[in-house]
């Protein structure tokens, strides 16, 4: 009898219950709310066919409006980048009095409705506004013209740079810096050589972010952009115009370029990320 | 490289962290500072090295004001108690790091800086790991990586926080020799802070004991291991236990004590306090005794003895060889023989209702 005891495995126990409770919670929720309409979205997609899909997307509407998608990220995404850095930066490094009013409007283009930013930017840079009225006069238009647009695309993500970053700096040991100081490194050398490498890999996550919500920021943009067809026509608004129009092919066809085009910047991000932080991967 | 501090005062916000240090450190030599956490030791160690500065006071190295020159141009090397390697460079960029940041008018050629890692690699006995990352080291490996660094920059002053710290036991030990040989063969001057005696004593030709931002004793390991000069340098180098005595003719005396074996000191008659390191005490069974052992406990090699002092009741601990213990159980009462001692007025020493805690600091700061 005490052969037979002895003999039956014993399944370890795990020590945190409710494993396959939260886990198949967690799953349901991913295939329910992401990952099926993603399929349908990809099926329809699928259903258009390769020559109509390439039609729907080389006709010059599209592609202008892809065009102006892309550049306006891309700038939203470089000024991100910079004054993202910068105010992580100082919320991080730096003590004066209203850090924290600061540091909790860092929030605000997340929380605000998107529409409400769009508003009272177009407010602000209408020729009447309190900038519309400095810039005008100068010959700058903003408002109907791709520099809106990149704008309120930086206003609305900025957020992800800066969130991103400041927790990384926030752990960083400042004996890194020390040890740089004592090597006889001066102050930029030692941000080039010690402390962006450490935030590197976040920086790129926020930066990546950044791009990929500017390219399907809707709200914000519509309101500044004027939205004239050729001109100042997101992608995004181009599929809700097809859409209006019954043709459920030509936006199903921009909707899939769209989330392509994000797919392939959170792998390269992560592809990045893995490289940068390789020195951590290996040994102990 | 001669170093001279004087009336050096740093104090953060309401507390004093240095009150008034005078120190001078001569060309090439050894020298640690020893203290309890919270002495100021490390915060000394930072001046030296400008990362932090004084309120007020002097620090001149070969008579040049240090006071009026930055971190960068001091050329100084510091290894850090966590070492501080760059994580995202291999061993050889950390190593190289302090010459490629120099001026392009004076950085050596890249190939001689290369030259020089690979010596110095050489040097430290690691040439195998110069392309690994810090994450891939032990903890002895990175400590010889970041002496490498701190080296690279050939510093005429060397600055070590803890430098075996963050090691374990046994690794401590091997290091400790080794670092010795590296340090004399390097002829750099060299500032180590320890908490740890036996460290201090065993590197270093001359230890400072510091304590709540003061020195207390200057001198060489075993002129402070024999003669602590205040009753703080006698706790903290392990004098815990603490008995009023009467002096008398240069000569101990209290009932229970045999003080036989303490040499005659130089000091007025009158109530004095007797500091004693644990096992410096022999206990002699005498039914007649001041003394009642609480209980016995063996650490292995040794008995650890708790008594009851009737006389004060206070609780002192003893330690004793276990071959050479008598046999003691709890409840047998004994005498006690000091072997050796150090000798301080009365009022230089804190009341014994207050040593308990002062130990208990000690230890959680250990």
């Amino acid at each position: 009898m005490t052969t037979v005891a002895a003999a039956a495995r014993i399944r370890p126990k795990r020590v945190l219950p409710g494993f396959g409770l939260t886990m198949g919670v967690t799953l349901s929720y991913v295939g329910i709310i992401v990952l099926l309409p993603l399929a349908a979205l990809v099926l329809k997609g699928a259903e258009i066919g390769p020559e109509r899909f390439f039609a729907i997307m080389t006709a010059p509407r599209t592609l202008a409006a892809l065009k102006l998608t892309l550049s306006a990220a891309a700038m939203a995404t470089a000024f991100n980048a910079v004054y993202g850095l910068l105010m992580a930066w100082v919320l991080v490094r730096y003590d004066f009095p209203g850090k924290r009013i600061l540091d909790a409007l860092m929030d605000i283009p997340f929380a605000l409705p998107t529409a409400v930013a769009g508003l009272a930017l177009s407010a602000l840079f209408a020729g009447n506004g309190w900038y519309g009225a400095l810039l005008e006069p100068m010959g700058i238009q903003v408002i109907f013209t791709i520099w809106g647009v990149a704008f309120a695309m930086a206003f609305t993500s900025i957020p992800f740079v800066v969130r991103t970053v400041q927790p990384v700096l926030e752990d960083l040991d400042p004996q890194y810096e020390d040890a740089a100081v004592t090597l006889g490194a001066h102050p930029f050398t030692i941000f080039r050589r010690v402390v962006f490498p450490a935030i590197l890999p976040a920086f790129m996550v926020g930066v990546t972010l950044s791009f990929a919500r500017s390219l399907g920021e809707f709200g914000a943009v519509v309101f500044i952009a004027g939205n004239l067809p050729m001109k100042t026509e997101i992608a995004s608004l181009l599929a809700v115009i097809r859409l209006e129009e019954y043709d459920y092919n030509g936006a199903a066809a921009i909707a899939l370029t769209l989330l392509m085009i994000a797919l392939v910047l959170l792998v390269a991000s992560n592809l990045l990320q893995a490289r940068a932080l390789r020195y951590k991967g290996r040994g102990a | 490289m001669t170093i001279t501090i004087a009336h050096l005062t740093r104090r953060f916000g309401e507390t004093e962290v240095l009150r008034g240090i005078d120190l001078s450190v001569e060309k090439g030599e050894l020298v640690a500072l020893l203290g309890p956490s919270g002495s100021g030791k490390t915060t000394l160690l930072k001046i030296i090295a400008g990362l932090d500065w004084p309120d007020a006071g002097v620090l001149e190295v070969n008579g040049e004001d240090w006071l009026q020159k930055k971190a960068q141009d001091r050329r100084i090397g510091f290894v850090f108690q966590n070492y501080a390697l760059f994580p995202h460079m291999t061993v050889r960029d950390n190593i190289a790091f302090g010459l490629t940041v120099r001026p392009r008018d004076t950085r050596p050629a890249p190939a001689a800086i290369a030259g020089k890692v690979t010596e110095l690699l050489q040097f430290l006995q690691i040439p195998q790991l110069a392309d690994r990352f810090p994450a891939e080291l032990s903890g002895g490996q990175r400590q010889r990586v970041a002496l490498g660094r701190a080296m690279a920059i050939a510093p005429e002053l060397l600055l070590l926080d803890e430098p075996f710290g963050a090691l374990d036991a046994q690794v401590r030990r091997d290091l400790r020799r080794w670092l010795r040989e590296v340090l004399q063969q390097a002829g750099s001057t060299t500032i180590f802070v320890t908490h740890d005696q036996e460290e201090a004593f065993e590197l270093a030709d001359r230890v400072v004991v510091m304590g709540a931002g003061r020195i207390e004793q200057v001198g060489r390991p075993e002129e402070i291991h024999d003669h602590p000069a205040t009753p703080f340098v006698a706790r903290f180098l392990g004098m815990t236990v603490e008995l009023p005595v009467t002096l008398h003719a240069g000569r101990a005396g209290a009932p229970g004590l045999d003080t036989a074996s303490l040499p005659r000191v130089a000091m007025a008659d009158g109530p004095a306090m007797l500091f004693l390191r644990p096992t410096d005490i022999t206990p002699v069974p005498d039914p007649q005794g001041r003394f009642t052992v609480a209980d016995v406990t063996s650490t292995g090699a040794l008995l650890r003895l708790r008594l009851k002092d009737d006389l004060t009741s206070a609780e002192p601990e003893i330690e004793i060889a276990r071959r050479l213990a008598p046999p003691l159980r709890a409840g047998a009462r004994i005498h006690l023989r000091p072997e050796a001692g150090r000798l301080f007025p009365a009022t230089a020493g804190i009341p014994p209702a207050v040593a308990p805690a002062i130990k208990a600091l000690k230890e959680s700061s250990l």
